[in-house]
């Protein structure tokens, strides 16, 4: 039985705890070993997220979407394994089909935004003085999300495109008994051209690792979507912080179109304003 | 043409101009006799003034004469709990009710009964602050003007503005404002949320309630339906009740970035919207290509300004090697001609330290600088005997780690560091946990947008400083806070969208 790895700036890696954990499928038969990730893995998680975040977020708007597009091609060239396992874990397999070309549209949807979400909430300023103004969006900088414990593609999909088509980069809580399927996620992120770091997907004990996401002072966002009153206080007590930026989505189906909007992507963008005097 | 070039270059090389000698200014004070102000000032609950639960009252000093202006009450829980319901019904039953253009039109009515008595709020502003007349008369109060014209006008057109979305207002509104700029800060809080549709329940800081309390009056001549805005006077806990109450949907504050963490602590997760506009300690950063004699006045009116008593205020000079010399040199000589005194003259630049513990917090900075060999600049200038005085202050000779660099000071000070390469001044710049605001300093176009878009912060100036407009949003990145305010995105902070 495997033990599924961490994904950690662009590398695949065992926790340096050297922990793990089974699961199961979805008749109780083991199904793969997750890594236990410890403190230190998200410690190092958040660095490359951070060590990752200048490049990916000078990259031309252009570039990200061709490659969040890559990302959907590459999911849907691994269609049929991501059906399987989906199906093995926890769905039939009507419901596995739906979940995976759901994923796949979400990124093709996504990718499409990249160069668009700019223009409409951006804004031209007219100062009542000579000076041109201007407003655009610009990305937060490393986002901490939390992904459900169930719709163990579709969640992590919703959750991190549009964090990634901003500009952001993330550290992904999985879900923790479906997490093997964020981990063959991280395949395809890896084929698709994405650079290192942009993604970082950890496995484990959530009770273990969301209170060191939610204190760590690098982390500029946080993204809970899972409803679970202990992260909720964690959140309340300690996302203060460094002024986290928090967002809560309440339990709902990722699967559906209505999930997806360019408000996911502004959640984690800071609004800047130029000013420059007009005259000869 | 030439011969001027000669002369103006020998003036240059020359010693230092005699700025003081022969430039005296005869007195130009502003006339208070035209402020009328009651002995005592009630909350304002529900269109009415009340006095308060707890009858008890608290003193409201001029800073620059140390006399006591007014006594304001001292409103408590039970108070908070009086406002917030009279917030709520007056959301439920009447303001909810009303279509946009209608609240429009209360806000035009304030702008316009404002405008007819701007100069007795700018006079009242400058006792009730220490902040000169020329600033609260030319900055302060124009701008609330604006600010209430500007959200106006939104109040009928929210649709347009969210594209995808229907956005709908929140309900009853949590404002809490700093003592810098009472008035603007009130404006900025007030006309978006009602422009949303929503009701609001604010709190004044302690020392400088006056301006709002008689903007409460104007509400009334407005005809602004009872308890669309209640005003609380009080102490921070009674702050901290209006945060907790679970009749309040939004809060909005600004002020210190300790006060917003535990803002934020207290709302997180309650499903409360919150925005917070917090501390900073922006760098100015000046290029050796920058138009010098323009940069020396933007770096004066970076920090100066309000007597440094502002957030975003350019406190801390990045001055590319090159240039330092020359730029300091031109820097101190500016500082010998700003005038320091009486908030009321007409000619004053620097007025007085708001109160007597944010002078000492200042003063404290100062002495630890020179216990740290800093080396510190203060022009000559006379300060009046009573009152709270802090002379424009340069530190130099300071890295980045002092806490004189890392701390917000909140005061005329301004330190002083050099640069090499763009990168260096960038990584400078960046290197506090706060977020708010940037300055650079350049004659080329493509360095600015470089540096600017490096920096991160949520308003760069760029060949200016401290310039703000109705129509251009605020608000910090990082630990200077979340959410807008001003412009088209100073709206969604009052509204909820649903898609």
């Amino acid at each position: 039985m495997k033990t599924r790895k961490l994904y950690i700036g662009g590398a695949f890696k065992r926790s340096e705890s050297e922990h793990s954990y089974p699961v199961t499928d979805k008749k109780q038969e083991p199904l793969a070993h997750l890594c236990r990730s410890s403190r230190k893995d998200l410690r190092n998680a958040v660095e490359a997220a951070r060590k990752a975040f200048g490049g990916w977020s000078a990259r031309s708007a252009y570039n990200r979407g061709q490659i969040l597009y890559r990302m959907a091609e590459m999911l849907e060239g691994r269609r049929e394994p991501f059906i399987h396992e989906l199906e093995q874990i926890s769905l039939t397999r009507q419901q596995a089909e739906a979940e995976t070309d759901a994923a796949i549209d979400r990124l093709v949807h996504y990718a499409g935004w990249t160069d668009k979400y700019p223009t409409l909430f951006s804004s031209v300023n007219p100062v009542a003085a000579p000076y041109f103004n201007f407003s655009i969006p610009e990305p937060c900088g490393v986002a901490g999300i939390i992904s459900p414990e169930d719709q163990a593609l579709i969640a992590p999909v919703s959750l991190m495109a549009p964090v990634i088509a901003g500009g952001n980069t993330c550290v992904l809580l999985t879900s923790e008994q479906m997490g093997s399927v964020a981990c063959t996620l991280a395949e395809v992120l890896h084929s698709s051209d994405l650079p290192g770091g942009v993604v970082n997907i950890l496995t484990g004990i959530r009770s273990e690792l969301v209170p060191h996401l939610v204190r760590h002072l690098d982390v500029n966002v946080l993204i809970l979507a899972a409803d679970d009153s202990d992260m909720k206080k964690e959140i309340q007590e300690n996302a203060h912080l460094n002024v986290k930026r928090v967002h809560i989505y309440e339990q709902k189906d990722w699967n559906k179109e209505t999930t997806q909007s360019p408000y996911r992507i502004m959640d984690a963008q800071e609004i800047k304003t130029t000013w420059h005097p007009v005259g000869y | 043409m030439s011969e001027n070039h000669t002369s103006e270059k020998n003036n240059r090389d020359s010693a230092r101009l005699p700025f003081r000698a022969g430039w005296s200014y005869d007195p130009a004070p502003e006339s208070a006799a035209s402020i009328k102000l009651d002995k005592r000032y009630q909350l304002f609950i529900n269109g009415k003034f009340v006095p308060p639960a707890g009858k008890k009252w608290f003193k409201v000093w001029n800073p620059a004469t140390e006399q006591v202006l007014a006594e304001v009450a001292k409103g408590d829980e039970t108070d908070v709990d009086r406002a917030v319901d009279a917030a709520r019904k007056t959301y439920r039953q009447v303001w909810s009710q009303i279509p946009g253009k209608e609240r429009g039109k209360y806000l035009f009515r304030i702008a316009r009964l404002l405008q007819e008595r701007a100069r007795e709020f700018a006079i009242l502003e400058s006792m009730d602050t220490g902040k000169p007349i020329r600033e609260s008369r030319d900055i302060d109060i124009p701008l609330v003007i604006a600010h209430f014209f500007y959200y106006a006008g939104w109040a009928d057109k929210l649709d347009y503005a969210f594209p995808g979305v229907k956005p709908r207002p929140l309900g009853v509104a949590g404002q809490i404002i700093p003592w810098n700029f009472p008035l603007l800060m009130a404006a900025w809080k007030i006309a978006p949320a009602l422009a949303a549709g929503n009701t609001v329940v604010i709190k004044p800081a302690s020392s400088t309630p006056l301006t709002l309390l008689k903007l409460g009056e104007l509400f009334s001549d407005a005809g602004l339906p009872p308890g669309t805005v209640n005003i609380l006077t009080g102490p921070g806990e009674m702050g901290m009740a209006l945060v907790r109450h679970p009749g309040v949907d939004k809060i909005a504050f600004t002020g210190s970035t300790e006060i917003g963490k535990l803002i934020q602590q207290n709302a997180a997760t309650t499903g409360k919207k919150y925005t917070l506009e917090l501390g900073g300690k922006a760098a100015n950063i000046v290029f050796d290509d920058a138009p010098a004699d323009q940069a020396v006045e933007g770096i004066v009116n970076g920090i100066f300004f309000n007597q440094g008593h502002v957030c975003c205020a350019g406190s801390r000079l990045l001055v590319q090697e090159g240039i330092s010399g020359e730029l300091v040199r031109k820097l101190k000589d500016r500082l010998e001609t700003l005038i320091v005194g009486d908030p009321l003259d007409k000619n004053t630049d620097i007025g007085a330290i708001n109160s007597g513990p944010q002078l000492e917090k200042i003063l404290g900075f100062l002495s630890e600088s020179d216990e740290q060999g800093f080396r510190i600049y203060q022009p000559d200038c006379e300060l009046p005997e009573k009152g709270h005085w802090c002379p424009p202050t340069l530190v130099e000779g300071v890295s980045q780690s002092h806490r004189i660099v890392q701390e917000e000071i909140f005061g005329p000070v301004l330190t002083i560091q050099t640069f090499r390469t763009p990168d260096e001044a960038v990584a400078l710049a960046n290197n506090t946990p706060y977020g708010l605001s940037g300055g650079v300093w350049t004659d080329k176009g493509s360095k600015i947008f470089k540096v600017s878009s490096r920096i991160r912060a949520g308003v760069i100036w760029a060949n200016t400083f401290n310039k703000f407009d109705p129509t251009s949003p605020f608000g910090g990145y990082k630990e200077s806070g979340m959410g807008r305010e001003g412009g088209m995105h100073g709206l969604s902070p009052y509204l909820e969208v649903s898609e």
